[in-house]
């Protein structure tokens, strides 16, 4: 019996994203599942009831049907505790449940004997779990969208010009914080034009930053900023004094300053002080992307954007909501890999399996129980230990360079062999043999020569033409058929003759044939 | 015509023969290298047919033959389809094989050519008669059996027998002990009967050499064979005291000899071990030792329609083809995406590595074939460290010439192996007809990282595809 997905409408004051979109629809029916969608869900997400239908959705008319008839709910923001009433006993939720700062929810979940997997709770480190990782995908479309937002906020270019109308300056863009949405923005950012600049307290995401095409700023501080799970820590007294001067120091130059920087678990620290707010010039614009969380700047007002001592301080809280068709595809497609993995049997029912790390650190209640936190997870290697140790490997050797020189003993030994074979000739052959075996040597080292410098691409020509050369054998059949008898010997002709005759038919096969091909496959080869 | 005119024109005919494969080394001298290895061998015929060694009632035979062989040889170059080259190839070494050793025989049949002989000259004549045939078969049966395996008549697995080093080495001894008894045979009638045994031997030791060659190993037996058929040549040279004969048959066996240690450099194989056979078992049991290091990750499948997305965005194209190429014939569409991309400012480059396919040089023949231009088709290592820059590598029925698993796992079958460092790219694309491994039988881990995406199905179709969906 197929399970049925439900999507339900969000009920988030100003949320316009939808838990699935048409296109993912038809990939989830072809897991096997049935899917549901409440009518509306995805107006916002410019995704109408139509596209749903057209895609196998059914629709439902409203929430209470939705979620009576769903046996896993996809979801965007975290459930209400009306919606949580609404979900059936012994149901499936999948989205945002941020298990720490809900305790509440989660006791009101594990009522319901419902088993709940947290997209925010994936163990990030998993590269396994990078397709079903909501927090990249939807921070990459916020760190896009905070810099469109500020780039409509400003009032000039971001790429530098020399018009008609005289020079205009790029615009300097300053990103704090290099994590998913710092990584988004400064590539956007870049894109744009302006000259983009980033720090982060974790020195590893350096090589990332320049990669995306900003400059990373360091801080005049010696720490290691990493905490586990690819998020940054606290640092210490000493390093935020540092780090405070650097951002003052960036703010008089900079137009805009877009922040990012948030720890789990604890409000966002506090990089741009009214101080350094006040020191920029006018018309410069601040994002705030950690707005929901306190904010990354002093003066911002979350939700909003302000305009304070001349600089536009944007709080939106709801960035991915502006850009919701691209956050509702990216997050759908999330929901739909991690389906995947529930369901690997594609028929249409989905199997929690605590054994595997990916799903054992999504589940936050299972079957009424609760099993969050999950067992820690294992820390992230350390930088020097990600790069291969196998890097150094030798490399080989390219083709005609000479190899490396034989060892003082082989060499050796190769000329006591090559003497004493040249001894035994020397001793036993006749001197008309001689004289053909120095012809044999010195040819075979002609062939060695002239064959070496040969280009790989042309390995199938040469070998065709010393085929067709090597047809030279047909010479000695030539000289049996029909040679000059001294009279009196006696010659078996008949067996002779056939013989060569015949060897000359195939030789001239050979003769033939390998200059023609050879001819042939040359002609092809052209600049 | 006197002899020395002869022996002229034979000291002609060698340096146009140094000449033609010298020319070949580059792509704009090889026609003229052609050419000179053509205007060789007619000379050295006509020198030959027209010297003090042929009179003339032998001329409508050897015209009869060789309008025969020539027109099946013409037409057989006419015909042959480009993929099908590495079989023509080997069908046609096997003729001078066979050749060979019927000029041994009819040789040592002839009084003219030994009854004076006496002593050690008598000696050393027999031997190279010996040696010339024995040469002559092994080349013939082995490419004979080359053949079957690259037309696909007979399987491409290693065909082990239990204690086949033995054989061979009962197959050697029995060659020298009948050898010893040729030539202290009494009369031609009495050497007849080793002879015979010899001939028997050597037939079988040829079929069993290449047939416990794997399918990897193609190329090396090719350009093995083709040393073989030089050195028959060469051995003949040395029965009938021909210089010209001698020289040519070096050239050739030494060239084949070079063609066969480039491609075994190219596997990081020694060239014992790969004519001691059975490439995918060697090296231990990789059979079991596989369990060890099965990869981890998963597969991800693509589109047709992804793969033209992802090669439209994409600055750097390099794409790497294989024997699935050669075998779907794929080779006009590669061709036909790679204009169209180039059109659009894609900078598209092919890397060859030295043993794709089953010759050496097969991927370059049929893309230039295509009409692919050579100066975008690359060897490994003119491009192996331009990958990290690379946006997209697109691998065509190739499989362990791009295994990390030579690099990254000591442990590996092919480990040491020089590969091509596709997965350095941004994203690689597979196209394969499905997950089964190479012919050396190891497990891909290429497949499973996380950068690279599989495009099952038949190359032909599946480019057709691509390329139908880059045109809209």
């Amino acid at each position: 019996m197929p399970q049925t997905i439900g999507v339900p409408k969000e009920t988030a004051a100003g949320e316009k994203r939808v838990a699935t979109v048409p296109e993912v629809v038809e990939k989830l029916i072809k897991l096997g599942f049935k899917v549901m969608v409440q009518s509306g869900a995805g107006d916002a997400a410019n995704c109408s009831d139509d596209t749903y239908r057209a895609a196998g959705a059914e629709i439902a008319a409203d929430a209470a049907r939705l979620w009576s008839g769903s046996d896993i709910v996809f979801k965007v923001g975290v459930p209400t505790a009306e919606e949580v009433g609404l979900l059936r006993e012994g149901g499936a939720l999948i989205g945002f449940i941020w298990p720490a700062q809900n305790p509440e929810l989660m006791q009101q979940l594990a009522a319901k004997k419902a088993t709940v997997l947290a997209i925010d709770a994936l163990p990030r480190t998993l590269s396994r779990a990078q397709k079903m990782d909501a927090l990249t995908s939807q921070a990459g479309v916020a760190g896009y969208r905070a810099v469109i937002e500020a780039a409509n906020a400003f009032g000039r270019f971001f790429n530098g010009q020399i018009t008609a109308a005289g020079k205009v300056p790029p615009a300097k863009v300053f990103i704090a914080g290099a994590g998913v949405a710092g990584l988004a923005a400064i590539g956007t950012a870049a894109g744009l034009g302006a000259i983009v600049r980033a720090n982060d307290t974790r020195a590893e995401v350096a090589d990332q930053v320049v990669s995306l095409g900003g400059e990373f700023v360091k801080v005049d501080y010696e720490e290691e900023g990493s905490g586990g799970g690819g998020y940054a820590k606290v640092m210490s007294e000493g390093f935020q004094q540092a780090q405070r001067e650097m951002y003052a120091k960036q703010a008089r130059e900079v137009d805009i300053i877009i922040t990012t920087a948030l720890i789990p678990g604890k409000p966002a620290p506090r990089l741009i002080t009214a101080e350094m707010v006040k020191s920029m010039k006018p018309g410069s614009v601040i994002v705030d992307m950690a707005a929901e969380r306190g904010g990354n700047c002093e003066l911002t007002e979350p939700g909003q954007a302000v305009v304070k001592h001349g600089v536009t301080l944007i709080g939106y809280t709801d960035l991915n909501s502006r850009l919701a068709k691209q956050s509702s595809t990216l997050y759908a497609t999330n929901l739909f890999r991690l389906a995947e993995e529930l369901c690997k049997t594609k028929d249409g029912v989905i199997n929690v399996n605590m054994e595997d790390d990916a799903i054992r650190g999504l589940t936050v209640v299972k079957e009424g129980s609760i099993t969050w936190p999950p067992p820690a997870p294992k820390p992230a290697a350390a930088p020097p230990a990600a790069k291969p140790a196998v890097a150094a490997l030798p490399k080989s050797h390219g083709h005609g360079a000479s190899a490396a020189p034989a060892s003082g003993k082989a060499t050796a030994i190769t000329f006591l062999v090559g003497a004493l074979l040249f001894w035994f000739v020397g001793a036993y052959a006749p001197a008309a043999f001689l004289g053909h075996f120095t012809v044999f040597v010195l040819a075979c080292f002609v062939g060695y020569m002239v064959v070496w410098n040969v280009t790989p691409a042309l390995h199938t020509p040469l070998m065709s033409v010393t085929n067709a050369i090597s047809s030279i054998i047909c010479i000695g059949a030539l000289v049996q058929v029909a040679p000059p008898l001294a009279g009196g010997t006696d010659r078996p002709e008949t067996w002779i003759l056939g013989l060569a005759v015949l060897s000359i038919a195939l030789t001239a096969i050979n003769m033939l044939g390998g200059f023609a091909v050879t001819r042939r496959m040359l002609e092809m080869f052209r600049k | 015509m006197s002899s020395s005119l002869v022996t002229v024109s034979y000291i002609g005919a060698i340096i146009l023969f140094i000449l033609s494969l010298g020319g070949l080394s580059h792509p704009e001298s090889s026609r003229r290298g052609n050419l000179y290895g053509m205007l060789g061998m007619t000379i050295a015929v006509l020198a030959t047919v027209f010297g003090p060694q042929v009179t003339s009632q032998g001329y409508a035979w050897i015209i009869g033959a060789m309008v025969i062989g020539g027109s099946i040889g013409l037409y057989a170059a006419r015909t042959v389809k480009m993929t099908q080259m590495p079989e023509l190839v080997a069908l046609m070494h096997s003729l001078v094989g066979l050749a060979a050793a019927m000029v041994g025989f009819a040789t040592y049949i002839d009084p003219s050519a030994s009854g004076k002989l006496q002593g050690a000259e008598k000696v050393i004549h027999e031997v190279e008669i010996y040696i010339g045939i024995l040469i002559g078969l092994v080349t013939f049966s082995g490419s004979v059996i080359a053949f079957g395996k690259l037309s696909g008549k007979i399987g491409g697995k290693p065909l082990l027998l239990p204690g086949r080093h033995w054989l061979n080495l009962i197959g050697l001894l029995t060659v020298l002990y009948f050898g010893y008894e040729f030539i202290h045979a009494e009369s031609v009638e009495a050497g007849m009967k080793p002879l015979i045994i010899m001939t028997v031997v050597s037939l079988l030791f040829g079929i069993h050499m290449v047939m416990a060659i794997g399918g990897a190993d193609m190329p090396v037996v090719v350009s093995m064979l083709n040393s073989y058929s030089g050195w028959a040549a060469a051995a003949t040279g040395f029965m009938l005291s021909n210089d010209l004969l001698i020289v040519t048959g070096a050239l050739v066996g030494s060239s084949g000899a070079i063609l066969s240690y480039i491609m075994c450099r190219a596997m990081n194989r020694n060239f014992i071990s790969v004519i001691a056979g059975g490439f995918g078992t060697g090296g231990g049991a990789p059979a079991k030792a596989k369990g060890d290091a099965e990869p981890v990750g998963e597969v991800i499948s693509i589109s047709a329609a992804e793969t033209a997305e992802l090669l439209r965005d994409a600055k750097n194209v390099i794409i790497v083809p294989g024997y699935g190429m050669a075998v779907a014939q794929a080779q006009h569409t590669v061709f036909e995406i790679t204009k169209l991309l180039r059109e659009k400012g894609v900078n598209v480059r092919f890397g060859i590595h030295p043993v794709a396919g089953r010759m050496p040089g097969h991927m370059n023949v049929l893309l230039a074939e295509a009409k692919v231009p050579y100066d975008i088709v690359l060897e490994m290592d003119e491009l192996n460290e331009d990958f990290p820059d690379t946006d997209v590598t697109m691998v065509i029925g190739a499989n362990d010439i791009v295994n990390p698993a030579a690099q990254e796992d000591p442990g590996s079958p092919i480990a040491g192996m020089p590969v091509l460092e596709v997965w350095k790219a941004k994203t690689s694309i597979v196209m394969k007809r499905s997950m089964a491994s190479g012919y050396a039988g190891v497990d891909n881990p290429l497949f499973y990282k996380e950068n690279n995406r599989m495009l099952f199905g038949d190359a032909k179709k599946m480019l057709d595809e691509v390329m139908v969906a880059l045109k809209t």
